[in-house]
């Protein structure tokens, strides 16, 4: 390698690398905010619905009635609110104190014995909020069938299925959200880090007028962009360690893939997202327009395209063609698959090949957009 | 200059240049031929927009050319780049350093970039830091720098590598004078080595130092030459009228609309007039100059030249004033002390911007803030109007408090504030309505307002035009125009005529002279020196203080001396503050 490429690189390496260490706004944006993030992710968003507040209205007088109220108030699911009148459940329901509601009916008992129980028994949710309503009305048929199964066997009558379904969660047994939602977490961060430093750059030494005492200088076009791309990969290396240690440590997520894997990815990823805040940078020239679009085009995809949140299969079709486009998305998927499942070559290798091409599309595109001219 | 054979060669050969920089758009360069001379600074002297940085950084190979070429050392800019920026050293106008590192990390950066190594590098640096007196500050970072230091060290960073070619873009902007003085000095014993020098500026009386300068309008190179040359040809075309009794303003009034007259401005008690021909003089009497006034031949200046190329000032009677009426002010107002800032001080945490300054300012005067960028002009200039509140001290305008009641004030004043704050995406008609509308100007009397700005203003062509696509001279207007549309007895310009060409400025203050006479007072500050003779009276401002106030005369007369009887602005700035700082 030519010495004085290698000193004019080493010397703008040293530079960025200043401009990263003074410049408190990087700091908080590469390791304040990556821990932040994390924490909100991870323990703000939860997608386990426990203790949902039911209102329960027993009009039934016989012993079925109170059994069935009995078996409602075992399950871990339900925060009971006993209403007094069907009027009084409506208000509940009206003004969002309860989800749901289950109304026994005064003839329950009698309907119960003739087998038509569920005749009797009415269950109201609150459509305006779908997955709640889903998991109640689920939950409540749960209870309901498992009462019956049990007050059938009390009287002697067995009730017994001839397959029985035990479903066991593979990879997150606990069925933690937590475990699942820290590893696409992790995706949105990076993209974060990666996207939103890296297009504040090279727009900042356009503003700042530097860009063009640079250009004025022997640097080349690929000293410019490796110097770049450089300080902020290893900047975003750290902030994955960062983000690692506190998902495992803090935060309790298993970790069962190796880590030669998860560097390979991570590098590969931001390849892809400093591509990305690079180019727009590099286009703009302006940093807020510049963080602006990062934001746009980084972070907003890898939070909602990225299948961390919104799962991508129930996505419609010209929409899930656009997710093969978002980094965040194979990264996730990889995060996944690494901090939950392990190395699993046949997962993690097509992931790394997408992530590989997008990191070629934005570097190169980067590169071709960078002139030796002011123009 | 005879003889030819004498000229040192040339180092920059430009042929037949045009640039563009969209394939129809309007041509930024339009076919420009020149040369540059080795060991001699030339300066490219014009206006914002003149094409000045356009050429200066297609000398740098920042740009490329749309056709024509140009040759820099023998090396073309666009096949050559690699050569090229070995030889050159290119300082931009925002000096191109890195503000959070340190003096010796910027150098050291860019010695690094300019392939300076070993033994040079260090003696390079070295002797650098001891030329430009920055050895006291290696460690502090660059943006703590004042201006000047700045400006050396984006110089210093520019020399490393012993560059042949040397192109600096408007290093003196804003800059003290005592700074850019140092700087002369530095770059005038960089060029006696033998090194070229392109220096671009848009203060004329800074061209003047120059071997050789090219006068810039409109992309074009208008006239070229030793600035001796091209003052000489102005001889017995400048002259001063002096001993005038009564009012000055009016008498420049009347000698503008005199047919022998091209251009005139205030010179302290005195005015400056230009004369279309030598020899051929305007009649005293016809111009009411009292029996005391004579008319004395002046010394040209390159202004002078420029002036005349461009086909002299705009002359006659401000269009603005003739549409204002007189102001009359209320009896409770004092007439002595319109403006008056008693004790004012600005803090901003442990930084003290202004500090205690005081003055007053009368009826139909026009004031003038004089010093550097960051001096402190600004903060005062917006305590006067309310935009800021003052730590401690107070300031009136006509008799009403600023801190207490700043809407009941703002109402009697315009303010033209130093960056353009119109609204960019709002065509000219848009903007004029809005600002009317916001001074409570509506129906009839707001349609015939904007109806006589945009006539007077020359703005019909641009009305539905946005703001942000109108050449500088013409925001300028736009913005004076919302400044005094609702006719304020108090006008406060801040910057008014920074970047614009000597006829648009010279077209500024024949309105602001005309508003004055009007009985408005105005208050406007300036960084070029000659401006601040067209004032009544002028404070200087440095470091946030007011280190002196008075008549542009009272203030020249005390820095005169044996050795220099008739000292300029510039000479009695320098001398004040070297006394401040004593």
């Amino acid at each position: 390698m030519n010495p004085l490429f290698r000193r004019r690189l080493r010397a703008l390496c040293r530079k960025e690398f200043f401009l990263i260490v003074r410049d408190p706004g990087s700091v908080l944006v590469a390791f304040i905010l990556p821990v932040l993030l994390l924490f909100i992710f991870g323990y703000a968003i939860n997608l386990d619905t426990g203790n949902v507040r039911l209102g329960v209205l027993v009009e039934d007088a016989g012993p079925a009635g109170e059994s069935l109220l009995q078996a409602l108030k075992g399950s871990s699911a339900f925060q009971l609110r006993h209403c007094g009148s069907r009027q009084e459940v409506m208000a509940l329901l009206a003004s969002g104190e309860v989800r749901g509601a289950v109304i026994v009916a005064n003839d329950f008992s009698a309907k119960w014995l003739q087998g038509e129980g569920t005749a009797a028994l009415q269950l109201l949710t609150d459509g305006s909020e779908p997955n709640t309503a889903q998991f109640i009305g689920s939950y409540a048929q749960g209870v309901y069938e498992k009462w019956d199964q049990g007050e059938a066997y009390d009287r002697g009558l067995v009730w017994a299925p001839v397959v029985e379904l035990r479903p066991r969660s593979w990879f997150n047994p606990g069925m933690v959200s937590r475990n699942f939602l820290a590893p696409g977490s992790i995706s949105v961060v990076m993209t974060i880090i990666g996207a939103l430093l890296t297009s504040l750059v090279v727009a900042r030494e356009w503003e700042r007028g530097t860009m063009e005492a640079l250009l004025a200088t022997p640097v080349t076009r690929m000293e410019l962009l490796l110097s770049k791309i450089i300080p902020y990969y290893l900047l975003g290396i750290l902030a994955m360690i960062l983000c690692l240690v506190v998902a495992v440590q803090v935060m309790g997520v298993p970790f069962r893939g190796s880590f030669p894997a998860l560097f390979v990815i991570s590098s590969l990823f931001l390849g892809s997202s400093l591509g990305l805040g690079l180019f727009l940078s590099t286009l703009l020239k302006n940093q807020f327009n510049a963080a602006q679009a990062a934001l746009t085009a980084g972070f907003l995809p890898s939070l909602m395209l990225s299948g961390f949140v919104f799962q991508i299969e129930s996505m419609p079709r010209p929409l899930q063609w656009l997710t093969r486009l978002v980094p965040a998305r194979y990264f996730a998927h990889s995060l996944q698959t690494l901090f939950l499942a392990g190395t699993i070559p046949s997962l993690l290798i097509p992931d790394g090949l997408f992530l590989a091409l997008l990191a070629g599309f934005w570097l190169g595109l980067t590169a071709w957009r960078s002139k030796r001219t002011v123009e | 200059m005879t003889g030819s054979s004498q000229l040192p060669p040339v180092t920059i050969r430009i042929r037949g240049l045009v640039k563009r920089f969209a394939p129809q758009g309007a041509e930024a360069i339009k076919n420009v031929t020149t040369e540059m001379r080795w060991g001699q600074i030339t300066g490219l002297v014009g206006p914002d927009g003149a094409g000045k940085s356009t050429l200066i950084r297609m000398m740098a190979g920042l740009l490329h050319p749309t056709q024509g070429e140009i040759r820099v050392n023998g090396l073309d800019p666009r096949a050559q780049s690699g050569a090229l920026r070995e030889i050159i050293g290119y300082m931009p106008q925002k000096f191109g350093l890195y503000e959070e590192l340190s003096v010796m990390e910027n150098l050291s950066l860019y010695a690094d970039l300019r392939n300076v190594t070993g033994v040079e590098r260090d003696q390079g640096i070295e002797s650098l830091l001891h030329f430009t007196d920055l050895a006291r500050f290696t460690g502090r970072p660059a943006g703590k720098l004042s201006g000047g230091m700045k400006q050396k060290l984006g110089l210093a960073c520019s020399l490393l590598g012993s560059p042949k070619v040397l192109l600096l873009d408007e290093p003196g902007v804003g800059i003290d004078p005592i700074s850019r003085r140092e700087l002369w000095k530095m770059v005038r014993k960089l060029s006696s080595t033998g090194m070229t020098v392109v220096w671009s500026t848009a203060y004329l009386d800074e061209a003047e130092l120059c071997d050789e300068v090219r006068l810039m309008a409109h992309g074009e190179i208008k006239a070229g030459g030793p600035p001796r040359v091209l003052m000489d040809r102005m001889r017995g075309r400048s002259l001063r009228i002096t001993g005038i009794w009564g009012n000055r303003r009016a008498l420049l009034g009347r000698a503008l609309a005199s047919p022998q007259v091209m251009d005139g401005v205030i010179q302290g008690s005195s005015v400056r007039i230009l004369l279309r021909q030598a020899g051929e003089l305007p009649c005293l009497e016809a111009l009411q100059a009292g029996a005391g006034a004579s008319l004395v031949e002046a010394p040209p200046r390159l202004e002078d030249a420029f002036i005349s190329i461009l086909g002299g000032g705009p002359g006659g009677e401000s269009a603005l004033a003739a549409q204002l009426p007189l102001v009359e002010l209320p009896p409770e107002v004092d007439p002595h002390a319109v403006i008056r800032a008693h004790r004012l001080t600005k803090r901003f945490g442990d930084f003290t911007a202004t500090r205690d300054v005081s003055f007053t300012v009368a009826r139909g005067e026009i004031f003038g803030l004089l010093g550097p960028n960051g001096a402190g002009k600004s903060t005062i200039f917006k305590m006067k109007c309310g935009l800021l509140k003052p730590t401690s001290g107070q300031a009136t305008v006509m008799g009403i408090d600023l801190t207490s009641s700043p809407s009941k004030a703002r109402q009697r004043l315009g303010y033209m504030a130093q960056k353009f704050s119109l609204y960019k995406q709002l065509s000219v008609g848009q903007n004029l309505e809005f600002f009317s509308g916001i001074y409570g100007l509506a129906g009839e009397v707001q349609r015939e307002k904007i109806a006589r700005m945009v006539e007077l203003f020359n703005l019909r062509h641009y009305l539905d035009s946005p703001a942000d696509e109108l050449p500088l001279g013409f925001k300028q207007r736009l913005a004076l125009a919302c400044a005094v549309m609702h006719e304020p007895q108090i006008l406060f310009l801040d910057e008014p005529t920074s970047g614009v060409d000597p006829v648009t400025r010279r077209e500024f203050w024949n309105h602001i002279n005309g508003v004055a006479e009007k009985g408005v007072t105005v208050m406007v500050t300036t960084h070029f020196m000659d401006e601040a003779e067209y004032c009544d009276r002028i404070g200087i401002v440095y470091r946030g203080e007011l280190i002196a106030l008075g008549t542009p005369d009272q203030l020249k007369e005390r820095v005169a001396s044996p050795g220099n009887p008739d000292p300029t602005m510039e000479d009695a700035f320098i001398r004040l503050v070297r006394e401040a700082d004593r």
